[in-house]
């Protein structure tokens, strides 16, 4: 079964790579996004470090389901799915192989924004990097686990721009609010306070990873 | 506490018509379609 | 399966008369927060109703994916459309009781947040299946949205906890108006709260028998292209 899902992630990977064009603009938007809420909020020198975790995840979120609706759109286009339904592969390998493509390119968005955010909002990350490398991984596996899910079903609908953000965002916000305040401990060098908010991720983590593996083969079969 | 009196009545009055309103809307499609339905059924017949 | 459908509303009605005399005329008016604490009594149970009919839409929805039984998406379907109605009279409720309490119509209270999120995902539910598209797949898709939903409470109630900001005294008079001095008001709780059960089933009921005749209206019109 591992070799089914690695198959899957590298052809994912592999098609996202090909179309790298897109996923420069895509990583652009976050980068825009960071710079457009840190423009707009304004914050003093001593202020900033403080919303530096709100607008990494602000900006994470947004970018982080446009790229995954856009290969969901892709695979439409070209009826990818149609294909890959009709090899012996069963969904939830489909699912995870997804799944994990998923986090690797919210993995490198997040790679190339988050230095962006140190320097623009003063805040002190190198230092802190592992913890914080934890944090965005278990954000990111939650994150991906439902917008692989709802992202497959969005592709048909009408105002389909719309529709994934208006469901996804509602049912995102432990994640949200969990990687927000797991960074901000991360970022004052102690995970000690933040227990609570590593548990809603890992919570978050093992129950829709596993709804999704039981709940893919429902969302592609046509 | 009587100016309060206000407050509960509006409380009460949003229940209230967010309950009518919703059974009206029900109660006004549900006979659409039964007129709809015995349209269909007319024509299928002849 | 017909004489529960026929007693339903009048069974409401009773009990939702019942309750409205103990809410205006029996109950004693609570010490702290005067005459508008009686809108506890509408604002709890419609809540209490909300969730339950979010449950009825994931189990029908896990039903209907597992059976395919269109009974169950339709229920599901009607229970989320109530559900979201009685979220919204919860959210209605909780302004005009918190203003002339504590002088603001809204608080970040991990309560009043967490049903606005749950608000947020069957609306979106009643989004989907409005506008996702003309195909079938729209029922399952839906119902994959309705089981995650109830999945996420429990998170989201755990997640919302974590935000602070919250102001202790709107904390404990919230838990406090719930910290009920008089066992009257108990009993008018339950009372209220099985009439607003009542009630919902009633509205879920009707909503299903309007599901059906669509169906039917679908059905025949398949009928009649085929004639």
């Amino acid at each position: 079964m591992w070799r089914g899902v690695l198959t899957v992630l590298e052809k994912d990977l592999r098609i996202e790579w090909r179309t790298k064009e897109s996923l420069a603009s895509f990583v652009v938007l976050g980068v825009l996004l960071v710079v457009i809420f840190s423009v707009a909020i304004d914050p003093s020198p001593q202020d900033a470090p403080r919303l530096a975790p709100a607008v990494l995840w602000a900006a994470f979120v947004f970018t982080g389901l446009l790229g995954i609706q856009r290969g969901f759109v892709l695979e439409r286009e070209n009826d990818c799915l149609g294909g890959l339904l009709a090899s012996p592969l069963d969904p939830a390998v489909l699912y995870l192989g997804k799944l994990a493509a998923n986090v690797v390119l919210l993995a490198v968005m997040q790679a190339l924004v988050l230095p962006l955010v140190a320097v623009l909002l003063h805040a002190e990350m190198a230092r802190v990097l592992p913890a914080l490398i934890v944090v965005l991984l278990l954000g990111n596996l939650g994150f991906a686990a439902l917008a692989t899910l709802f992202a497959a079903m969005t592709v048909r609908a009408r105002a389909r721009e719309v529709m994934l953000p208006v469901l996804l965002l509602p049912l995102l916000v432990p994640v949200l609010i969990g990687g927000v305040k797991a960074t901000e401990a991360a970022l004052r060098g102690g995970f000690g306070a933040a227990v609570g908010a590593l548990g809603v991720l890992v919570a978050f983590d093992a129950i829709f990873v596993v709804a999704g593996v039981l709940l893919f083969e429902q969302v592609i079969r046509d | 506490m009587s100016d309060n009196l206000g407050y509960l009545f509006a409380a009460y009055t949003a229940v209230w018509l967010g309950i009518f309103l919703y059974v009206r809307r029900l109660a006004r499609r549900g006979r659409e379609l039964e007129d709809e339905i015995r349209d269909l059924r007319r024509r299928i017949e002849s | 399966m017909r004489v529960l459908d026929a007693l339903l509303p009048w069974a409401a009605l009773v009990v939702m008369l019942l309750a409205q005399w103990l809410i205006f005329v029996v109950v004693p008016t609570e010490a702290q927060m005067g005459i508008v604490q009686r809108i506890f009594y509408f604002h709890v149970p419609a809540a209490w109703a909300t969730f339950l009919c979010f449950f009825v839409v994931a189990g029908a929805s896990a039903v209907y994916l597992w059976k395919g039984s269109r009974a169950a998406d339709r229920l599901a379907l009607a229970s989320a459309e109530v559900g979201v109605l009685f979220c919204t009279l919860v959210l209605v409720t909780g302004p005009i009781w918190a203003r002339p309490i504590w002088g603001v119509w809204w608080t970040w209270d991990p309560r009043l947040t967490m049903t606005v999120i749950l608000w947020a995902i069957y609306a979106g539910y009643l989004m989907l299946r409005a506008f996702g598209g003309a195909d079938e797949a729209v029922a399952r898709y839906a119902a994959v949205l309705g089981i995650v939903g109830v999945l996420d409470i429990p998170v989201i109630r755990v997640s919302v906890r974590l935000l602070h900001g919250i102001h202790p005294a709107v904390l404990t008079t919230k838990e406090g108006g719930s910290g009920l001095t008089d066992p009257m008001m108990r009993t008018t709780l339950y009372v209220a709260s099985l009439a607003m059960l009542l009630l919902a089933a009633w509205l879920v009921a009707l909503r299903v028998r309007t599901a059906r005749l669509e169906a039917e209206v679908v059905g025949l019109r398949r009928e009649l292209d085929h004639v």
